[in-house]
């Protein structure tokens, strides 16, 4: 019965080959970071009207970003890492759409 | 007794080695004896067991505060605790009932002691962060009984803002960051499971071999490693603004209350899904156990207990129906919680397609389950009532919904877990309990259970509040009707805490097969298991639910 094990076959298509990830990634990770970080702050010092908190949300997601697939090795990971960090920024998603769902909706009365 | 040996390597042999067993075997439970043993354990089935002690505990603490609440609403007027101090009952009662006792209760310890074996391995994935929950669990614990031995808390189980934020006792904050750490030790457990299921199944074990219990156990899993940090960082959000002043709830420093019941629900929707899931997952096994037949449906029911973990995730404002919540919001949530309850339906019209024409068996673990099916039902179906928008003004905060959650919650979750308990406890301790004093004590547990909670229904609809200690005479009728109910209902759980512990120290020695079930635990495993389950992978076959191969060698039955 025991013919197929899917287990191991799993196992063995979760470990593509790992390369140790070289300093040069690391550090120009680290510069990109820094640099944001200041884009960051210099963004915060303007005035973009109704753009300011989108401006300051992409730049902070964009750093997110970085640090997810090159700190994090998600970038080389396995397809499995991959769908399970997808999975919670889909559900994080839904938290953000149902509730905006509500807010953006409130002066809907109806009449 | 009606042990059906079905044992199938002993079976010929039974005889000779049933009473003068000379030596007895090593298991789990004495291979090792020392305290340090049990506190330091790596074991699943021992970890199993350390939170069963402290849900067991929880579980009485967690019931003398309903007593409390009965007993104050015998009368009309608040003689017996004043406002002040039934708040802090309830609130007591809500949280360690639902963070203390009822979250870890099935996964914690029937999912830490089967799951493994289900699917034929040794142990979890990560033994150490499996102990490690334990303590987290424990360090929550202390917090809570801090936050209690200070003062207690007035705010109710959901810790709504203002009143949290603003307005409440600083013990809040110490029961918000109780509730705060042993999320974690559900995130632990959470992630174990799923790490465990994905990797560590027998060879041959694949995703449809899997028990039902096990798909239950993956579903909830998902769910607590995905919401519970919601609940951490909103608990996190209500510290920040009484600490720091960080405007975020308070409308005066630019934050938005309802935001609190967006991000809470959020989390505690899909939170009542962790209680109720491992529920769903012991009622297949019973059923099919006690009807000796497969379960009908076993696909649509492992991919039901799925969707009811993601459908789960898109429902929760229907707490907020009243809160201020946009009218097209509270539509879109009102229909979207009308779609949770198929996958439910999916599973009780399973669960009876499987007893149909089965050969349903009057043991003990399927009385609870018939508790189960017909209180879940109720609960469920009310649950719809709620859902209807126009119905849920007039409903919600009342006794009506109280009802409805304790339906689902202590006579849907509560009587799975005690029929998982019932079902298990052979192969857990290697003890048969009385059958009869387990009937009798199913019976009082459903008799008292409805006594109790039916009146609230109509309590609900008459229009009493929930969370109030005094109410207008004409209720007293139905509210004395409930505090009776209750009485039985305590009599009917304190009667297991008799038997069980009774029957681990001089019951009847359990064979390995007593029920003639299929799963692994069952026909692979002794009773109690070996320190390490098996001594070799044990055999998978193709439908976990197979009773053919049993049905032959059903050598011995005896009543
Ligand atoms: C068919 C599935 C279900 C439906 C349609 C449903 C619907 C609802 C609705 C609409 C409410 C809000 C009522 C109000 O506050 O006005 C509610 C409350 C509640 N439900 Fe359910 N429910 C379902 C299943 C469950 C399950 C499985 C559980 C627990 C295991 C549960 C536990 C609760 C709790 C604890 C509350 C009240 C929370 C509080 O305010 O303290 N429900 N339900
Ligand atoms: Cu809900």
């Amino acid at each position: 019965m025991s013919a197929h094990n899917s287990a191991n076959v799993e196992a063995h298509a979760g470990h593509p080959h790992h390369e140790p990830a070289s300093l040069v990634v690391y550090f120009s990770t680290f510069s990109a970071l820094m640099i944001l970080t200041i884009l960051t702050i210099w963004a915060g010092m303007q005035d973009f009207g109704a753009l300011n908190t989108p401006i300051a949300l992409g730049i902070a997601s964009f750093k997110a970003v970085l640090v997810v697939l090159f700190f994090m090795h998600v970038l080389h990971s396995s397809t499995l890492t991959k769908l399970t960090i997808f999975a919670s920024m889909y559900f994080l998603g839904i938290l953000m759409v149902f509730t905006l769902a509500d807010y953006l909706s409130r002066g809907w009365t109806g009449q | 007794m009606s042990a059906i040996n079905l044992d199938r390597r002993v079976v010929g042999e039974a005889a000779s080695t049933h009473e003068a067993t000379p030596k007895p075997a090593t298991n789990y439970l004495n291979h090792e004896t020392t305290i340090a043993s049990w506190l330091l354990t790596l074991d699943h089935k021992r970890i199993g067991l350390l939170y069963l002690v402290g849900i067991s505990l929880m579980f009485v603490l967690g019931g003398a505060f309903a007593g409390l609440i009965r007993l104050e609403l015998m009368t009309p007027k608040g003689d017996l605790l004043t406002g002040d101090v039934y708040n802090k009952s309830f609130t007591a009662h809500g949280v360690v009932m639902i963070f203390l006792f009822l979250i870890p209760s099935i996964p914690a310890v029937l999912g830490n002691f089967l799951l493994p074996i289900m699917i034929g391995t040794k142990d979890v994935a990560f033994p150490r962060l499996n102990l490690l929950s334990f303590y987290v669990y424990a360090a929550g614990g202390v917090f809570l009984a801090l936050a209690l031995l200070l003062g207690g808390v007035d705010t109710g189980w959901t810790f709504y803002t203002p009143l949290s934020s603003t307005y409440a006792n600083g013990n809040v904050m110490v029961a918000a960051l109780g509730v705060f750490v042993i999320g974690f030790s559900s995130i632990l457990t959470g992630l174990n499971f799923v790490v465990t299921i994905h990797r560590m199944r027998a060879p041959g074990m694949t995703w449809f071999r899997m028990p039902l219990f096990v798909w239950a156990m993956y579903a909830t899993s998902l769910i607590q490693i995905l919401g519970t940090p919601v609940v951490a960082i909103t608990i996190a959000l209500v510290g920040f603004e009484r600490f720091l002043g960080v405007g975020i709830f308070d409308p005066r420093l630019g934050g938005d209350p309802i935001l609190f019941q967006h991000l809470f629900w959020f989390y505690s929707h899909p939170a009542v899904y962790i209680m109720i899931l491992p529920s769903l997952g012991v009622a297949s096994e019973l059923v099919s156990t006690f009807s000796r037949k497969g379960v009908f449906g076993y696909h649509i029911i492992a991919c039901s207990s799925i969707a009811i973990a993601i459908f789960g995730f898109v429902v929760w404002a229907h707490h907020m129906f009243t809160s201020g919540l946009s009218q097209y919001a509270a539509m879109v949530f009102s229909v979207l919680t009308f779609s949770v309850a198929i996958p439910s339906g999916i599973k009780v019209f399973s669960w009876l397609a499987t007893m149909y024409k089965g050969s349903v068996s009057l043991a003990s673990p399927m009385i609870f389950f018939f508790g189960f099916i017909g209180l879940f039902t109720i609960g469920g179906m009310t649950g719809l009532f709620l859902s209807t928008l126009g119905t849920d003004i007039h409903l919600h905060d009342t006794y009506f919904v109280v009802a409805h959650f304790h339906y689902i919650m202590v006579g849907g979750a509560i009587m799975g877990f005690m029929g998982g308990i019932h079902y298990w406890w052979p192969k857990i301790t290697g003890r048969m309990y009385n059958e009869t004093l387990a009937k009798i004590s199913a019976a009082l547990i459903f008799v008292g259970f409805n006594f109790t909670f039916f009146p609230q229904f109509f309590l609900g609809y008459m229009g009493m509040p929930r969370r109030y200690h005094e109410y207008p005479e004409e209720l007293q009728v139905l509210n004395v009707l409930s505090t009776v109910g209750a009485s039985v209902l305590a009599i009917g759980y304190l009667t297991p805490g008799i038997y069980l512990p009774f029957s681990f120290f001089f019951g009847k020695k359990a064979p390995k097969n007593p029920w003639g079930a299929t799963t692994l635990e069952w026909t692979e495993c002794e009773s109690p298991p070996s320190p390490h389950n098996f001594d070799h992978n044990p055999p998978v076959y193709d439908h976990v639910y197979d009773y053919s191969t049993l049905n032959k060698e059903a050598a011995v039955v005896s009543h």
